[in-house]
């Protein structure tokens, strides 16, 4: 398969993520959405791997999982925090610097 | 042929993860979108990878989700209320706009010939990606390790709960109990009869009438309470089994009396 098939397949992943952060507002399924866009970019990074002949962008993906690992334990933390204090995970409702 | 059935799958999965409204499937769908992307990975010579992805991802990762839905309430649907006007409409527009500034650059990019892994996999494809991360990415490794420390901490700091009144004592907690005055004592235990302890055993009044406060209250409101639901185990009828109890008893307090006249 040609990696002009793959690099559009992470467009659509990418985009349909995008599209979930935009219009959910449960914070873990926002949160689902970004990583399904650092998903969709790691398979463009091992398409271009693939594509060059190096492995630098299997070890870029690699560093993006570990980042990706990373931010989800914080960032789930921080939603276990809001629902602790809120009882609520909408991310409307985490409205206490509007205005 | 295993790029399009898995494209498939993955972008299907994709909307799934957007479109449905509970948290735990929009996760259960995410796994089959990082399950189709391992397979890729591994697809495109990237074994080490796809195998990562499998691990840290569908393992550590989509569990780690699992379990905050399930601490958040799994029951938790987002309502379809609109917040802010066309929202929906708005992010369509954005994701058509977005796609076709990916597609423009897409298609005015001068993707070169593809080289292939097999020069670069040569000595392996772990060999080869450890042999670059030691190397030229070793500062990155590096900073890395500090990363993960510090999301380990401050997800320990994040979670961790000041206690900000003194633990209840005992005698607080008898103290609310009475001051609520429902029920200050607890709940009678089933199965109190001798013969069965079974759960859908109730306890028995001082009148004898059975409490149905001492079984679940699922169990009570089948109404299939008391030892004559139990007669088959021991006998046709309750007064039967009774009697064959009660035959068993004497037998074995004779034995044991004999054995003691014995010695």
């Amino acid at each position: 398969m040609s990696p002009a098939h793959y690099l559009v397949l992470s467009m659509i992943l990418f985009t349909i993520g995008g599209v979930g952060v935009l219009i959910r507002r449960n914070a873990i399924v926002v949160f689902m959405c970004i990583e399904l866009m650092l998903n969709a970019t790691n398979l463009a990074f091992v398409t271009f791997s693939r594509m060059h002949g190096e492995l630098d962008g299997q070890v870029i993906a690699f560093f993006v999982m570990v980042v990706a690992a990373a931010e989800v334990v914080v960032g789930l933390a921080i939603i276990m925090t809001i629902f602790r204090s809120r009882r609520s995970s909408s991310v409307d409702d985490a409205n206490l610097l509007k205005y | 042929m295993i790029f399009w059935v898995l494209a498939v799958v993955s972008v299907c999965a994709a909307l799934g993860v957007i479109f449905t409204r509970k948290a735990v499937y929009s996760a259960m769908m995410l796994a089959v979108v990082m399950l189709s992307l391992a397979v890729l990975y591994a697809v495109q010579d990237a074994p080490f990878l796809a195998f990562v992805q499998v691990i840290v991802y569908t393992g550590a990762v989509l569990m780690l989700f699992l379990f905050v839905v399930m601490l958040v309430g799994v029951t938790s649907t987002d309502s379809l209320v609109e917040t802010i006007r066309a929202q929906r409409f708005l992010a369509a527009v954005a994701a058509i706009g977005f796609v076709v500034l990916l597609a423009v650059g897409f298609g005015n990019a001068a993707l070169p010939a593809v080289k292939g892994l097999r020069g670069a996999n040569a000595n392996g494809n772990v060999e080869g990606l450890a042999e670059l991360i030691f190397s030229r990415y070793v500062f990155a490794f590096e900073v890395t390790s500090a990363l993960l420390i510090t999301a380990a901490l401050g997800a320990m700091v994040l979670a961790h709960r000041e206690r900000t009144t003194p633990k209840p004592t005992q005698k607080d907690l008898s103290k609310q109990r009475f001051l609520v005055g429902e029920h200050p004592t607890p709940l009678p235990g089933p199965g109190t009869y001798a013969r069965h302890n079974a759960v859908d055993m109730p306890a028995l009044l001082p009148d004898g009438t059975m409490s149905e406060l001492s079984v679940n209250p699922i169990i009570a409101r089948r109404g299939r309470l008391g030892p004559e639901f139990h007669a088959d185990l021991h006998g046709d009828s309750g007064e039967e089994a009774a009697e064959k109890d009660l035959a068993a008893v004497k037998a074995v307090t004779d034995k044991a009396v004999t054995k003691e006249t014995d010695q």
